[in-house]
């Protein structure tokens, strides 16, 4: 696919649509859509609640190689409904990461790039994306023992919900400052446990606890970087190289409790505060 | 023997610590990395089994999990507790089941819990039960109340097999009906007539039973104060659960589901492009 | 969402499979594949209020510029404006007949 002339001039990462990202991170040349818009694989369950679908559901699965190595390349599409995932957008994710465990197992060297733009499940097919994610998790927990499991979050959307779950799945999880990371929404929390606990009209707030520079500080992802595009790249090239990792984030788990088990909860945090409590203990 | 202490009223009538009270009545229970989550390790039709639940602690630290969220100590000590039973079965070829007794009404929602990462929380039980059945532990949930959005993806959604008491107090939601009406700028009355004809989108189980996820439907007596009968009945359908995998270490006969026929599809096509897209190198 | 279907007399040429925009607040996706029909056959999925009238108006518009080949042609549009749809319709069209197939 060749790229459009507007968008070459372009190099900033967080500006690109889902295709343009894969294309951008891929080798020139190796990238091999799969599922693509013409095979008119759209949501069932949009069209009749009155939503107007779009043909890749919002996500694009791509094969192709970096640095030549075979990889799977997902991309998430945070423009067409918030990013979010129904039946479709999530079957396209589970279904390529179980093909790339498959294919693991057979002999083959395949690793995975996962770009995330979303909110999370998307509520008008709300149980089939819970549904969807949890397959997801499983296929990424099966993928990393094998293979580099690298995450992408670098904005606008950023990652929420039950994707941002996913993401603490991953082998290395790498994100931009206009990315931002959290489980639940801001708005959502705000409708939960009020404006005191949590206001999300605040942006600088809302940044200082979930944007990619805070989340770096706090040992929460693995780096942090600008988004051009170049540099978007070469990022994902030197955590491909690292293979598979000792061990994965969602194993510090002793170190975790203890952590959380002092920290003095008769005040509110802040993200000073946050950076504080994770500088003291061991990484995660 | 069962010796943890019950703490507090709301504990008392919680659902999900009453069904986990009298399934373990001969297992040893103990409290996990923190009293919101327990643990029972004994049998079940004579094969090693062990029991997990999370519950309310009005005690609890972070106080927006006090009423049995799954938060940021919840989500780290279910993988304390997974990880120990793997570990204890590392070297042996029984693998010991894993039954999630499911009650929880939403992950935990607040500023601590963001600022201290309670989705890498969540990721690490995620992770744990993910590993024990990828490991071959058969795990099984028994909904027994709530089963909502991201708690229930962090404690019961990684099962092999989802079993379901037959009861109205039994919900599995991406999203609570009060905050998805918001969200989707609808009225609730609104949201009940869609989901009427679009399954997903329902709160009653029968719906989601259609999208593949629910084995099994249990007809108890009371979900709230269960008989000796009832006890028994989800002793032998666990039991059953437990047998009929027979090594299977997948989710993947959710797909089955009669309302999952993209998610199939997807899937169909997927493996026929495969090969074809490969690069090369 | 409203749906219509506008089939229009068409001219045979060549055309790449193509796909321009997206279906994100103000914006829509033009997708042209090809086709057995000898005509255009012009499918629209619209969430804004203007009637099937408003759409015709619009590629005969385009069609006084050049008529439109044989081709199936979807469009998912998102309340966009009369601008924008027309700028995507003309970028479609284009690339399917002159680029080598692309979509982004």
């Amino acid at each position: 696919m060749s790229n459009a002339q507007d968008s070459r001039l372009n190099t900033n990462f967080v500006e690109q649509g889902a295709r343009k990202r894969i294309e951008y991170v891929l080798d020139s040349g190796s990238m091999r859509e799969l599922v693509t818009p013409f095979d008119r694989v759209i949501s069932p369950w949009l069209e009749v609640q009155g939503i107007v679908p779009q043909f890749d559901d919002g996500v694009v699965v791509a094969r192709g190689a970096i640095d030549g190595k075979s990889v799977i390349a997902i991309a998430i599409d945070g423009s067409f409904q918030g990013g979010s995932l129904g039946e479709v957008a999530g079957a396209k994710i589970a279904g390529a990461l179980e093909l790339a465990v498959e294919a693991n197992q057979a002999g083959e060297s395949i690793a995975a790039v996962l770009m995330f733009e979303t909110g999370g499940v998307r509520l008008q097919e709300a149980n089939l994306g819970l549904a969807a994610i949890a397959e997801i998790q499983s296929a990424i927990v099966a993928l990393r023992k094998l293979q580099p499991v690298v995450a992408l979050i670098t904005g606008p959307v950023g990652c929420f919900g039950g994707m941002s779950i996913t993401a603490g799945l991953c082998s290395y999880l790498l994100m931009t400052r206009e990315g931002r990371l959290g489980l639940n929404g801001p708005q959502v929390i705000e409708q939960e446990a009020g404006v005191g606990e949590y206001d999300s009209r605040d942006r600088p707030f809302i940044w200082g606890l979930t944007g990619g520079e805070q989340r770096y500080t706090t040992g929460l992802v693995d780096d942090f970087f600008g988004s051009d595009v170049i540099e978007v790249r070469n990022k994902v090239q030197e955590y491909l190289r690292k293979g598979v990792p000792d061990t994965f984030r969602s194993e510090a788990i002793q170190s975790s409790l203890d952590r959380l088990k002092n920290v003095d909860t008769q005040h509110q945090i802040t993200s000073e505060a946050a950076r504080e409590i994770f500088a003291k203990g061991a990484s995660l | 023997m069962n010796t943890a202490a019950i703490k507090t009223d709301t504990v008392k009538t919680h659902r999900g610590r009453v069904w986990f009270d009298l399934l373990a009545d001969n297992m040893m229970v103990h409290e996990g990395a923190v009293p919101s989550v327990m643990i029972a390790n004994g049998n079940l039709a004579e094969l090693p089994c062990s029991l997990i639940l999370v519950q309310p602690d009005k005690n609890n630290l972070y106080p927006r999990a006090i009423n049995g969220e799954v938060g940021l100590l919840e989500g780290w000590a279910l993988a304390d507790a997974i990880h120990n039973i793997v570990s204890k079965d590392a070297e042996s070829e029984q693998k010991s089941a894993i039954i999630a007794i499911v009650d929880v009404p939403s992950q935990a929602y607040g500023r601590r819990e963001e600022a201290l990462g309670i989705h890498q929380a969540l990721a690490a039980a995620v992770s744990a039960y993910a590993q024990a059945r990828q490991a071959g532990h058969p795990v099984i949930s028994l909904l027994v109340g709530k089963a909502m959005s991201g708690a229930f993806l962090a404690h019961g959604y990684q099962a092999n097999t989802i079993l379901a008491l037959n009861d109205d107090g039994v919900m599995v939601h991406a999203m609570g009906k009060a905050a998805a009406a918001r969200i989707t700028m609808r009225s609730e009355e609104e949201l009940d007539q869609l989901a009427k004809t679009i399954p997903p989108m329902a709160y009653d189980l029968k719906s989601f039973a259609t999208l593949g996820l629910i084995e099994k439907f249990i007809d108890v007596s009371s979900a709230d104060a269960p008989s000796s009968k009832d006890i028994e009945l989800v002793q032998i359908l666990l039991a059953d659960a437990l047998e009929s995998l027979k090594g299977d270490t997948q989710i993947t006969k959710r797909l089955q589901g009669e309302n999952r026929g993209a998610s199939r599809r997807v899937r169909e096509l997927l493996r026929a492009q495969w090969k074809k897209a490969e690069p090369n190198l | 969402m409203d749906t219509f279907h506008i089939v229009r007399p068409a001219r045979k040429a060549p055309i790449n499979q193509t796909l321009v925009g997206y279906v994100g607040s103000g914006d829509l996706e033009v997708m042209i594949d090809n086709s057995d029909s000898p005509q255009a056959d012009i499918y629209i999925h619209s969430s804004s209020s203007a009637g099937e009238q408003r759409w015709l108006a619009l590629i005969e518009r385009i069609e006084a510029n050049q008529p439109l080949p044989m081709m199936r042609m979807d469009i998912h549009d998102f309340s966009a404006t009369p601008g924008v749809i027309r700028l995507r319709l003309e970028q479609a069209l284009e690339q399917a007949l002159t680029k080598e197939a692309s979509y982004e």
